[in-house]
């Protein structure tokens, strides 16, 4: 994927995409929609945050530095975490929020060190070029995954209350009598990640491969590396997930095995 | 078997010394929100007290293994737990969660039947009534080597007719195979024909509305 095979944009055709808001913009007017602002805010947001991640990745590339690698991937991460706090469309208590910061951090060092060093063999390992998309990738995906694993866990942990005590009472472990409501959060974590597998190639093209395919890449290039950053999300989903589950369900018992009230701020 | 001592949950009871003995059918009765659930589930260390203490066969509850004392003293809910599943593994579950090696169908049969549930092993469970629900939770606490039952209003979704013959079936197996069982009834009749000892929750009621209770 040399530069010079890349296709650029000239600053007009980049202009002319922008007539796609124009005519949101008119229209949202013209039938009376209040959302005139927010469009302009959001195309300006998008504009702006992008050029800015475009100038500042540039300077990063051309200088390869392993700090400033790693800061850029932390920071990334330390914003996803925030972002499942923010997303969760459950309150979620102190001490779960702790597990699924320590869950995030653990599985996605544990899959990136794996996925880089042993799978991609970056030379130097710290090659921004690929470390920061692909650690994006990961990171993203072990977002959504996890959010999706709170939302079950906590929803599962409220209602189903009285089948977690019913097992208690008949003598289960606490990891026992939430058993099933594990599993529920674990399927419904893994299932958009299953599903963007089953569906890869056929009902859409990942933005990655559609990327490099752009930029000039060989589509077999391309794909071989789509196969591999889609196993890595896979394993790097179910690594966060299983961690977080097993951490998570523990703070919903005290050390007497009983389930705790749930205390919606603390 | 069970005593406990100066015992308090803030707001719904306060127990000064109360006794249960072993091989007994204690009857707990009182009146709607006196606290009798939250007792029960005291007994199971479902939830601690505010104050005071439990102890069983002499010995404080909390220096024992709540999931082995759980294993000790099993308790079935007012609600069924109806697992997802068979019959069979509604009766096998609490084995497998209480750490028993399953048992044979002939044996789960027998359970069945002496709590007049005439049903199929491989019927899903989720289309059992109420009533039979309940029977089954009962035939599923009858498999564990429990040595004290906690019944909370096991008769509640039953007709008269088969509430009696179930509490009377349950009552012999406990009593054949020396079991202690605990039972919450608002049924008095049945309090007085099969308990060895009543305790009567009114007494030692904070959630009740006092005014209400000296009406009595
Ligand atoms: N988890 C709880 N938190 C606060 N109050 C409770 C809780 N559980 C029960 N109560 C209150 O305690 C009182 C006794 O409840 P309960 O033990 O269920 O009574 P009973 O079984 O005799 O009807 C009621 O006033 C009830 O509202
Ligand atoms: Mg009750």
């Amino acid at each position: 994927m040399s530069e010079s095979d890349a296709i650029d944009l000239t600053l007009w055709q980049l202009l002319f995409a922008y007539v796609f808001i124009v005519i949101l913009w008119i229209i949202v007017r013209v039938k009376g929609i209040p959302r005139e602002k927010l469009i302009i805010i959001s195309t300006l947001r998008m504009t702006v945050q992008l050029i800015l991640v475009g100038y500042l990745l540039m300077i990063v590339f051309e200088h390869p530095h392993p700090i400033v690698t790693i800061v850029i991937v932390l920071f990334m991460l330390g914003f996803a975490i925030y972002n499942v706090f923010k997303r969760a469309n459950v309150i979620i208590n102190i001490s779960v929020k702790k597990t699924v910061a320590v869950a995030m951090v653990l599985g996605i060092s544990i899959s990136m060190i794996y996925f880089l060093f042993v799978v991609l063999q970056l030379d130097p390992w710290y090659n921004p070029q690929l470390f920061i998309p692909i650690g994006g990738m990961i990171i993203g995906n072990a977002m959504t995954g996890i959010t999706l694993g709170v939302n079950q866990l906590l929803i599962g942990m409220r209602e189903q209350k009285a089948k977690v005590e019913g097992a208690l009472m008949l003598g289960a472990t606490p990891k026992e009598a939430s058993h099933s409501i594990i599993n529920e959060a674990f399927d419904s974590a893994m299932l958009p990640t299953i599903n963007s597998m089953v569906g890869m190639g056929i009902v859409f093209l990942p933005g990655m491969m559609t990327g490099q395919i752009i930029a000039g890449a060989s589509p077999v290039s391309a794909v071989k590396y789509q196969i591999a950053i889609m196993l890595g999300v896979a394993g790097t989903v179910s690594i966060t997930v299983i961690i977080f589950l097993h951490l998570a369900y523990k703070t919903f018992f005290n050390h007497r095995a009983q389930l705790q009230e749930t205390k919606q701020n603390d | 078997m069970l005593q406990v001592e100066n015992l308090k949950v803030n707001a719904i009871l306060e127990m000064d010394q109360v006794k249960i003995e072993a091989n007994k059918v204690t009857c707990i009765i009182g009146k709607s929100g006196s606290g009798k659930s939250t007792f029960l589930r005291l007994l199971n260390q479902l939830t601690s007290p505010d104050e005071g203490n439990i102890y069983f066969k002499e010995q404080d509850i909390t220096e024992l293994d709540p999931i082995q004392l759980r294993r000790m003293i099993t308790m079935v809910p007012q609600t069924p737990i109806i697992f997802p599943g068979t019959v069979r593994d509604n009766l096998l579950v609490g084995q497998t969660l209480s750490g028993m090696d399953p048992t044979t169908d002939s044996q789960l049969m027998q359970v069945l039947n002496r709590m007049f549930l005439n049903k199929s092993l491989d019927m899903p469970a989720d289309d059992l009534s109420g009533g039979e629900k309940q029977r089954l939770a009962l035939a599923r606490a009858m498999l564990l080597s429990a040595e004290v039952f906690l019944l909370d209003e096991p008769s509640s979704a039953l007709d008269n007719t088969t509430a009696t013959e179930v509490i009377d079936a349950f009552t012999a197996f406990v009593k054949e195979s020396n079991k202690t069982m605990v039972m919450i009834t608002h049924d008095l009749q049945l309090a007085e024909r099969i308990a060895d000892a009543t305790i009567d929750m009114n007494q030692y009621s904070l959630s009740l509305d006092r005014k209400e209770y000296s009406n009595e």
